[in-house]
């Protein structure tokens, strides 16, 4: 979850903020040199290299390697595996992003509310955020398990005939549930934090002036969450795309064929399955693209159009 | 009034069950024999085999080579949380020292070079970086493992805007009384980052525990498995025999998933300030 921080979601001020500082040839730099020393050797080293080997054809038996411009790009693109993958990861990442948020709201909204088990409340909606993906993919194969899964058992009831991991569209319903599941307490936490920073004055005239609640929701306290909601939308949207990676793999279990996957995992595949380094390294571009444009339209964009109280 | 209070109740009360009843599940089946669960599914009252499962996971050598046990695993765990946490803060706050408390010539590159580091997750970079430590041999090694999960500079930012609020006068008075970088470093800056230093280790301790793609990459030899990248190992067991050994399954599950939430459990308060106050 902390993949692309929530840091990001402010763009930097100015770096000299004191007015007093010391002066100093070299210990600045000294202070610096462990942190720089491990940026350059495993993010920039390696991020430069992806974007050369996605120019290269690199010979399946490591003898060297030939430049072949941007068809490893073009290939890519053109692959309707790869397009039905993108068109999976764009719908997964929508719904995701979509219900941890709403559920998120809800259960922070209605625990802003009550005053009784306020805090016992909040202490187990939030357990759920220190698992991990795999682990909460794990429990999700439990829950829709064939022999003894408990949902596939409600499904049936219903007449759905639910079978995760041979049928393509069940499949991806669990994983969305897992991924949901997963990320619902994070959203708690900070939409939680959100509403209590809301001055208990405001609160008091929005009663007064408006007596539905529901439309006082919608008219006062929601575009006071405004700035926690888009913050939290960058962060959903990454992990939808990157950190769901545990869960994917769990749920899949190698059986990627006739399985949805997400663009990640099919960087993952191509590179250490089916040892494409060319295609995996376009495809890692590609990517990185897209959380360039999805982190420059949230600079551009949405801080602008975020009201701050 | 009172109806709708009750109504938020209900609402609450499906959420935990949402949230908490899996875990439960996972917990209570643990303790009863794998045929039982395959017979009777899955449990949310206690059986009798607790203590034996749990021993077994903890102690018996498992895996392809039979050298892996529940316990080497967790130690893993252990150190690729406290490594990872400890590495992160050490590195960052030194570098937050660095860009808020000095002048010097490249600031604002340095500043934009480690900002970037923000806006590339390591998933979509995994191949290169697999290479690097391929090249540097650190696979397999617990370097490997955590230094290059440190690259991201998430903590620089959060010690950056903490330092930049401790008041100027501190630096001021440090500097009548005489006292240099270093001194004011360890007798004024580190006691003051206390709150914050415990609520990054415990963020930071929770993410490196729970880590699961990077590992799976860098460890090949069973003896580094964490408990995370255990699950898979788990699974394949799981999926090849007769009757699945559920029970050490969900064991396994609970053991991963114990230390890093009884963490924020009882750190909760800290926790919570650090995930959202940080980004003030």
């Amino acid at each position: 979850m902390l993949g692309l921080n929530k840091s990001a979601s402010k763009p930097p001020e100015e770096t000299d903020a004191k007015r007093v500082q010391f002066n100093s040839r070299l210990l600045p730099y000294l202070f610096l040199a462990p942190q720089m020393a491990i940026i350059f050797i495993f993010f920039y080293w390696p991020s430069v290299q992806a974007i050369h080997s996605s120019f290269y054809l690199e010979d399946p038996f490591g003898f060297g390697s030939t430049f072949v411009g941007l068809a490893n790009y073009t290939d890519v693109l053109k692959s309707g595996e790869y397009l039905g993958i993108a068109r999976f990861t764009a719908v997964f990442t929508a719904l995701v992003t979509f219900f941890s948020l709403a559920i998120g709201l809800l259960l922070a909204v209605k625990a802003d509310g009550v005053i009784r088990g306020n805090a016992t409340y909040k202490t187990l909606l939030i357990w759920v955020y220190a698992i991990a993906p795999p682990v909460a993919g794990l429990m999700g194969m439990m829950m829709f398990d064939q022999h003894i899964g408990p949902l596939v058992k409600v499904a049936a009831f219903f007449g759905w005939d639910m079978k995760v991991g041979l049928n393509y569209n069940d499949t991806a319903f669990a994983m969305i549930v897992v991924s949901v599941w997963k990320q619902i307490p994070y959203n708690f936490i900070f939409f939680l934090s959100g509403l209590q920073g809301i001055p208990v004055s405001v609160r008091e005239a929005a009663l007064m002036d408006c007596r539905s609640g529901f439309r006082r929701f919608w008219t006062v306290i929601l575009p006071l969450l405004a700035p926690t909601a888009f913050f939290l939308l960058i962060i959903n949207t990454t992990y939808a795309l990157f950190d769901t990676f545990g869960v994917i793999d769990v749920m899949v279990k190698d059986k990627a064929a006739n399985n949805p996957i997400t663009l990640v995992y099919k960087v993952y595949m191509d590179g250490f399955r089916g040892n494409d380094l060319g295609g995996s390294s376009a495809q890692s571009v590609i990517l990185m693209i897209i959380v360039f444009v999805l982190t420059i339209f949230q600079f551009r964009f949405i801080e602008r159009r975020v009201h701050y109280n | 009034m009172h109806r709708t209070k009750l109504f938020d109740h209900v609402i609450l009360m499906m959420g935990v069950f949402f949230m908490v009843g899996p875990l439960l599940v996972a917990l209570m089946t643990s303790s009863h024999e794998a045929a039982e669960i395959h017979r009777n599914g899955l449990s949310i009252l206690p059986g009798g085999h607790f203590v034996d499962t749990y021993t077994k996971v903890l102690t018996k050598e498992g895996g392809f080579t039979g050298k892996i046990t529940g316990v080497r695993m967790m130690m893993n765990s252990l150190i690729l949380g406290i490594g990872f946490a400890a590495g992160k803060i050490i590195l960052s706050m030194l570098a937050a020292y660095a860009l808020v408390y000095f002048r010097f010539r490249f600031a604002t590159i340095t500043f934009w070079m480690i900002f970037t580091t923000l806006l590339l997750p390591l998933e979509v970079r995994i191949l290169p970086s697999y290479e690097v430590m391929n090249t540097l041999k650190l696979t397999n090694t617990y370097s490997g493992l955590i230094v290059p999960l440190l690259a991201s500079a998430t903590g620089t930012f959060y010690f950056r805007q903490f330092f930049k609020s401790i008041p100027d006068e501190l630096l001021e008075a440090a500097r009548i009384d005489g006292a240099g970088p270093f001194k004011f470093f360890i007798d004024v800056i580190v006691p003051l980052s206390k709150t914050m230093i415990a609520a990054i280790f415990i963020i930071m301790f929770v993410y490196g525990w729970n880590q699961y793609l990077w590992p799976t990459l860098m460890t090949t030899d069973e003896s580094f498995f964490t408990l995370v990248r255990g699950i898979k190992q788990i699974l394949l067991v799981w999926v090849g025999s007769n009757i699945p050994d559920y029970n050490e399954a969900f064991a396994l599950a609970i053991l991963a998933m114990v230390p890093p939430v009884m963490i924020v459990m009882i750190f909760q308060r800290w926790f919570i300030k650090g995930l959202t106050e940080s980004d003030k």
